[in-house]
């Protein structure tokens, strides 16, 4: 018998189990930072946190609450500037695996976070915009979206390319010239999707436990690919609850 | 050399109506001090320029000191969106905000090429995206070399650069640790510079990590304990989360942040 947890725990344990120990990971705030830490504080003592603030192997010990926050820089193996972050560590390539959320994402995982409806220069809603997240989704080996998901946020266009995913289907990175692999993972709070390896469509290919294929394509706004060998995920261990609450914990504590 | 002033008088000196000011600080070392001098001296028609215009440009931008803002991601971080970014791009209030909008890559290596004395900056940025459709100052440019299609930004050179650092001596020399994001750069920019300090010491020592501007490359240094509240000084303070949490509130209505604004910022009682 596990233990109750709420589908946003899921989708952080399930985004926590992506990461290896040994690969360098670009961490946002947030939800995946979240996720890193997790991992970090459970199967991947190993992972490199970078923090685009300029913290290099950061093992903060408690969730930051902003991207610049001490104790990264305190516990980093190097702190070094931004223009630093984004033309020796991100752009030759050297990081392995990107995290980003998105407030919109299309079926191949190209994401907004700049403005929704109306039009750019009189949106109706204002984001913030890119942040490091054009540079993350072109450059990294491979980037992991984690977001809630919804008909709101998985839509058929995105109003913005803030972020490149897969553009408009295969063949279309190497044709911008964009290094890194893409989107190969995205991780909600109702399963996994994963890019498909010919039409890089995302491709609903894990289940949570609990949640039917009904549920899935009801909150996206496409037609939804499903894998023929659809799976469900284990749900939390015990021992992934207690660390992931514990480092909540600090963040509150914090605040 | 630097000149040590008060910083009511560097900002009266430094930062006219109508200049390009860049306030840089990448969460940490933010110099919100300086950010209120300037709403208090009643500055119009600014083009603001930060990487992350979270908290104090909001409070500029709501205050009515801006006409544009360049920038990478406004948002409070850790927190969510800023109202009074929101409200001046969604409704014109309290005035019109022209946008020039790049990501953080983009932005840091402008300062890079304004540091440098370049006129433009060459990187793997904004590839298909939207952001070029709508920033014209992102065009594609052709290596002489290899023939490959990259990205150019122009170079970012501020009238005046505002940074906050940890300690400054008697001659100006400025010296800052922990996260430094990128100061040097909007400072080595920039026509003229403001540093406000937590403290003036008689002799700098050194600390791991630290970045020193010389203070004949800085214009003016003004001594403010604190000056980087709600942000934090690393060895100083801690960042005040609690503020970044609470001004979601105080901000989102137009009445309780201009309330906000008079009391703790143009009738705040300031230190000489």
């Amino acid at each position: 018998m596990s233990e109750q947890y709420t589908a946003d725990e899921m989708m952080t344990v399930a985004a926590a189990r992506q990461l290896r120990a040994g690969t360098a990971c670009f961490v946002g705030i947030g939800l995946p930072s979240t996720a890193a830490n997790l991992a970090r504080a459970t199967h991947a003592p190993g992972l490199v946190l970078i923090y685009e603030s300029g913290c290099l192997g950061a093992k903060p010990d408690r969730l930051p609450l902003s991207i610049g926050d001490g104790v990264l820089a305190d516990t980093a193996d190097a702190v070094i500037s931004v223009p630093e972050v984004f033309n020796y560590w991100l752009q030759p390539g050297r990081i392995d695996v990107g995290f980003l959320g998105a407030a919109q994402l299309d079926r191949y995982g190209n994401i907004n976070t700049t403005v929704i409806g109306g039009e750019y220069t009189d949106p109706k809603v204002r984001l913030p915009g890119a942040g490091g997240a054009p540079e993350i989704a072109a450059s990294c080996g491979e980037v992991v979206v984690i977001v809630r998901q919804s008909r709101r946020t998985f839509t058929e266009r995105v109003d913005f390319v803030t972020s490149v995913g897969y553009g408009g289907g295969p063949g279309d990175r190497a044709r911008l010239g964009l290094r890194g692999g893409g989107p190969r993972t995205v991780i909600t709070d109702l399963g996994v999707l994963e890019a498909d390896p010919d039409s890089c469509e995302l491709t609903l290919t894990r289940l949570h436990p609990g949640v039917t294929v009904e549920r899935v394509r009801e909150a996206t706004g496409w037609p939804l690919a499903v894998a023929d060998e659809l799976s469900t995920g284990e749900p939390p261990t015990a021992e992934e609850l207690a660390v992931l609450r514990a480092l909540e914990a600090t963040m509150r504590t914090a605040a | 050399m630097a000149k040590l002033v008060p910083l009511a008088d560097g900002i009266a000196e430094l930062v006219r109506d109508g200049d390009t000011v860049a306030l840089e600080g990448f969460t940490h070392l933010i110099p919100f001090a300086a950010g209120h001098e300037i709403i208090r001296q009643g500055r119009r028609d600014l083009t603001l320029v930060r990487m992350t215009p979270d908290v104090v440009y909001d409070q500029l931008i709501g205050a009515g000191c801006a006409r544009r803002l360049v920038f990478s991601w406004g948002g409070n971080p850790g927190v969510g969106s800023l109202h009074r970014f929101r409200d001046a791009v969604q409704n014109s209030w309290p005035g019109p905000l022209e946008l020039e909008e790049h990501s953080h890559a983009g932005m840091a290596n402008r300062y890079v090429a304004g540091a440098s004395g370049l006129p433009f900056a060459v990187l793997r940025g904004y590839t298909g995206t939207d952001l070029p459709r709508h920033t014209t100052n992102i065009r594609s440019i052709d290596c002489p070399f290899t023939g490959e299609t990259l990205t150019a930004v122009p170079a970012l050179n501020p009238d005046v650069t505002v940074v906050h650092a940890q300690r400054a001596d008697r001659a100006g020399n400025v010296q800052m640790w922990g996260i430094t994001g990128v100061q040097k750069e909007a400072v080595l920019a920039a026509r003229r510079s403001l540093v406000t300090v937590e403290e003036i010491v008689d002799e700098l020592t050194p600390v791991a990590g630290q970045v020193v501007l010389p203070g004949w490359a800085v214009t003016a240094v003004a001594h403010v304990p604190g000056g980087a509240h709600p942000s934090y000084a690393h060895g100083y303070s801690v960042r005040d989360n609690a503020f970044y949490v609470a001004w979601d509130e105080i901000s989102r209505d137009r009445d309780t942040f201009q309330e906000w604004i008079a009391r703790h910022v143009r009738d705040a009682e300031v230190q000489a």
